[in-house]
């Protein structure tokens, strides 16, 4: 490369630097100090893009960035007092699941209200044309941004640092019971919190689009980004995301300049699980206060009457189901048996083990995949293949679960979603071996299993001993002291239990059982591609675990099939299905925020 | 006895007079841009197919599902279809790998399936199957379209941008294969794969301009297509490059272009507004009389689609799946473009694309100096086909 391609590359990746720290910076702000994590930041984003793309011919652009970004700050607003403010007592990941189904709306909103093309925005009045610089031509819009970034981080530090709101925002963030002890009023300063990731969220997605069109996909894909730049910089910490952006953006420029612009599918979560490992709290964060009180320790694991009662009707249920229903409710409960089992595995690290993992479909692939190659190229019998694929998920799960159990809380979910997005790549682009990006196929069971019947009964018994065993482990030695390891580490380190290797070994198991669910998959559908160990795919299984309820023993089976059900049957009736599935989430939420299980609690509180 | 006879006749008025369900399955929540045009195509040839009495005297009906564009709900969503609906015919499907799934499944279950939309190769090649049967111009053959204009310009250094996944993996090695067989002493000489959705355009047109090349070949699409080419403009990439682009004169991806539209770019597309033949004018008309807008790519795949079902339907003379398969094997049907064939060989349709350059008109992309390229002359030999689908 000559000098100048490496400073135009340079300043390429200023510009793109600049734009991800502005998504990102909305969303530390807000997990710093509320402890929500946000899924729909994205959503915003892609609200701003939307409002501003409509508003720039009316008002014209450098009118419209403002006002998108307030109706966006607004819209935060709303969310936060309509419906956050119900959950701040809920178990905490419920959050996380009410902004997944933000997600879902918003989306279909957005495409009820704009339609479906993708609309490219105007160029910037004042900044349209290109600078000669060192024998290239660098956008002057480029420019502005890259002189932006670093204004908005300055802006937002003396905000926090020289004003009283500031002040008491770092209070709050530092440690929310003692601020809310002298007084600080906590309501106002989570909806202005709120409002203001959701301003920058808004203004990042505004000041998008002379550089890219507004489109509906672009949600999940800035809503991952941003959250690899908030959890590299480490958590809360602004200066942090704007190190992480400017590693990233100039990273990512320089694959593409030297020629390796296939990397680029992954680098980021290459490059977080890397620092990751060498530091467990991202680049500039510091290990978070421990909250006091209420919040530490889950009440013991209980299995009541009614919901043992409940899983033994179910269960008869499914077992005479094949005698009473017709051949695509088999197809359908196939399906809910798998996912039940998937969902059981990642609760038994959420739950007991108090590991938030958001790449559990890494598992799920491997095992799938496994299984398919094993069957198709290694000449095994497919009923053979569905049992030893499991075991390459449990190989993986060794692994990263070796990296993972060094973090926690946030950090670790992260790398967990780091290590699945590397398998995914690595899935996607191995041609040879994995189809790529078209998958597998034709991979289906023997013909004494290929009835829907036969093939029912046989996912049914092996799900039902996955999930048995796995509840059998949750109460045994080993499940108490992986409780005791989450509820508190360091009594339970003094009695002589390795946290760690407990971890590590729930883990293992959760991969294990994770990829069966896997490959009974794959042989039900006679095909895969990388879309099994893909975000999407890991979200599924958090939402069906927290719809479920994270503490109880039942919850993911009633999780999993309250969301497959309700995704087959949202998608058939209703047209904006999508919104009509996050819009059901959403009622569930506030109704039951300690999921379905709950409603046993709330029945017997009726009575 | 009366009662009985009464009873008897309308049982078999019932039977007679029972629709030919089609189970229709597609992504369109994942791509709505190019699948609601689809729709609004198909229901118009079904309203048509219907108001002029059916096939042999029967309705068509279509049961459409939405498939959440991964390969396993469209594989859920084909049982339910199947099993639930009792529909005859599968159709439909968006991306390649929910493509090969459904087909891979239509095989398992003995049913024909109309791959409507995928582009991929594979599905009537390498995973081709006795029951699949594909409508649109596969990359191969659109991008073998393009090769001819290519190889008469004569550059010798060539760049190659794609999305990175398979149509744009299949499209650039189609590209580099044919014109080198054309024009041998072409050098390739810079290639970038950006992510599909996530190109860093900026990043990826220094990249290309450093490499100085006279021609660049693209398949991007959608918003990377939108990005590279504004990207391109400002930095003054295609100042005195020429571009091929597959796709990019689909409405669909022109569209959204408007002002920044590049002028000279070579392209495979539908300039649906300067098409006069009469079957063209028809569906147009009756197009844009039904749906107060104006047919995209997609609608004319939708639309074609339906005929062809019919068409196999009604020379079958039933909806069982093995005397529909001989029947459209070879069969001609109609679409917007003209008469097209039912390959044999492969179950490929012969229906084409329109190549011809970009251009501005009044703020908006057209395209100029196009013509039809038929589809049936973009084939590799029978041979190569044989060998590829293991036959």
């Amino acid at each position: 490369m000559s000098g100048s391609a490496v400073l135009l590359q340079f300043l390429n990746g200023l510009a793109a630097s600049s734009s991800l720290f502005l998504v990102a910076a909305g969303l530390s702000l807000i997990f710093g100090v509320s402890r929500i994590i946000n899924f729909a930041h994205g959503s915003l984003y892609m609200l701003g893009m939307y409002f501003a793309v409509w508003l720039s011919p009316k008002l014209g652009f450098w009118l419209a960035v403002p006002v998108a970004a307030a109706a966006v700050a607004l819209v935060g607003c709303l969310i936060e007092v309509l419906l956050l403010r119900r959950l701040y007592k809920a178990p905490e990941l419920m959050q996380l699941l009410a902004t997944f189904a933000l997600v879902l709306v918003i989306r279909d909103a957005t495409l009820w209200a704009w339609g479906p093309e993708d609309t490219l925005g105007p160029r910037a009045p004042g900044f349209a044309g290109a600078l000669d610089l060192a024998g290239g031509r660098v956008p002057q819009y480029d420019l502005f941004l890259t002189v932006l970034g670093p204004l908005v981080l300055v802006m937002l530090h003396l905000a926090l640092t020289r004003t009283r709101w500031g002040v008491l925002l770092r209070a709050a963030t530092q440690d929310r019971e003692m601020a809310a002890a002298l007084g600080v009023n906590q309501r106002l300063l989570f909806t202005l919190v709120f409002a203001l990731g959701a301003l920058l969220a808004g203004l990042g997605g505004a000041l998008a689009i002379p550089r890219e069109p507004a489109s509906l996909g672009v949600d999940l894909t800035v809503i991952t980004d941003a959250f690899v730049v908030v959890v590299l910089g480490g958590l809360g910490s602004l200066p942090g995301a704007f190190l992480a952006s400017l590693l990233i953006g100039e990273v990512k420029a320089f694959c593409v300049a030297l020629g390796y612009s296939k990397l680029t599918l992954a680098i980021e979560f290459v490059i977080m699980a890397a620092v990751l490992a060498v530091r467990p709290w991202g680049l500039l964060g510091r290990a978070g206060a421990v909250p006091r009180g209420s919040a530490v320790g889950e009440p013991p694991l209980r299995f009541p009457p009614l919901e043992r009662l409940a899983c033994v009707i179910a269960g008869a249920l499914l077992v005479v189901a094949p005698a009473v229903s017709g051949p695509y409710t088999l197809v359908l409960l196939t399906d809910i048996a798998v996912f039940a089992l998937f969902a059981a595995s990642l609760h038994f690290i959420m739950g007991p083990g108090g590991m938030a993992s958001f790449g559990h479909a890494a598992y799920f692939g491997i095992g799938a995949y496994a299984a398919a190659l094993l069957a198709l190229h290694g000449g095994l019998m497919p009923e053979v293949a569905i049992i030893a694929g499991p075991y390459a998920a449990g190989i993986a799960a060794v692994a990263f679960g070796w990296l993972a159990v060094r973090l926690s809380g946030v950090y670790m979910a992260m790398l967990t979603l780091a290590l699945a997005q590397i398998a995914w790549s690595v899935v996607f682009q191995w041609d040879a071996v994995t189809g790529g990006s078209n998958g597998v196929i034709g991979v289906w069971p023997s013909p004494w299993l290929a009835s829907k019947t036969a093939y029912y009964y046989f996912v049914l018994v092996l799900c039902a001993l996955g999930v048995a065993f796995l509840w059998h482990a949750m109460h045994s030695p080993f499940g108490r002291a992986l409780r005791a390891a989450r509820d508190s580490p360091l009594r339970a380190e003094a009695i002589g239990i390795d946290v760690r290797r407990q971890q590590w070994l729930a883990f293992t198991l959760a991969g294990l059982f994770g990829g069966l669910a896997g490959s009974l998959f794959a042989f039900s559908k006679g095909s895969i591609s990388p879309e099994t160990l893909s975000v999407p795919r890991s979200v599924d299984a958090l939402v069906m675990v927290l719809l479920g309820g994270l503490q109880s023993v039942s919850g993911p089976l009633w999780g999993a099939a309250m969301f497959t059900w309700l995704s087959d049957a949202a998608s058939r009736e209703i047209e904006f299905w999508r919104a009509g599935v996050g819009g059901a989430i959403l009622l569930l939420i506030v109704a039951l925020p300690h999921g379905l299980t709950g409603l046993a609690d709330r029945w017997k509180s009726w009575r | 006895m009366r009662i009985l006879i009464m009873l008897l006749a309308f049982a078999a008025g019932n039977a007679y007079s029972q629709a030919i369900k089609i189970g229709e399955l597609n992504s369109y929540k994942v791509f709505p841009a190019f699948l609601e045009p689809y729709k609004k195509g198909w229901e118009l040839a079904l309203e048509e197919i219907n108001n002029s009495g059916g096939v042999g005297g029967r309705k068509l009906e279509i049961v459409s599902r939405d498939d959440g564009g991964t390969p396993g709900d469209a594989v859920r969503v084909a049982e339910e279809l199947l099993s639930r609906e009792q529909a005859s015919v599968l159709m439909g499907t968006f991306a390649s790998n929910v493509g090969l799934a459904v087909s891979n499944l239509a095989k398992q279950r003995k049913v024909l399936f109309l791959a409507a939309e995928p582009l991929t190769d594979k599905i009537v090649w390498e995973d081709g199957n006795h029951y699949t049967f594909r409508l649109r111009p596969s990359t191969y053959m659109q991008t073998a379209m393009l090769v001819p204009e290519a190889a008469k310009l004569k550059k010798k250094r060539w760049a190659i941008v794609y999305p990175n996944y398979e149509y744009g993996q299949s499209a650039t090695a189609s590209f580099k294969k044919l014109l080198k067989q054309a024009q041998p002493d072409v050098e390739f000489v810079a290639e970038q794969a950006p992510p599909l959705g996530k190109i860093d355009a900026g990043a990826v047109v220094q990249a290309l301009s450093d490499a100085k090349p006279d021609a660049i070949f693209s398949s991007l699409f959608a918003t990377d297509l939108q990005k590279f080419v504004r990207e391109g403009n400002t930095r003054g990439l295609f100042r005195n490059v020429q571009v091929f682009n597959l796709l990019g004169g689909e409405p669909e991806y022109l569209d959204p272009l408007r002002d920044e539209t590049p002028e000279g770019w070579w392209v495979t597309g539908y300039p649906w507004n300067q098409i006069e033949t009469p079957e063209h004018k028809r569906f147009r008309d009756a197009y844009q009389k039904r749906w107060n807008d104006y047919p995209r790519a997609g609608s004319v795949v939708g639309y074609a689609s339906v005929y062809a079902i019919a068409a196999a339907l009604k020379k079958a003379g039933s909806a069982d799946t093995e005397k529909l398969i001989s029947a459209l094997k070879g069969l001609r049907t109609p679409t917007p473009f003209g008469e097209i064939t039912w390959r044999p060989i492969d179950h490929q349709s012969t229906m084409g694309a329109y190549v011809g350059q970009l251009a501005r008109r009044d703020g908006k992309g057209v395209m100029v100096n196009w013509r039809y390229a038929d589809g049936a002359k973009y084939q590799p030999s029978d041979q190569e086909i044989r060998t590829l689908r293991k036959e």
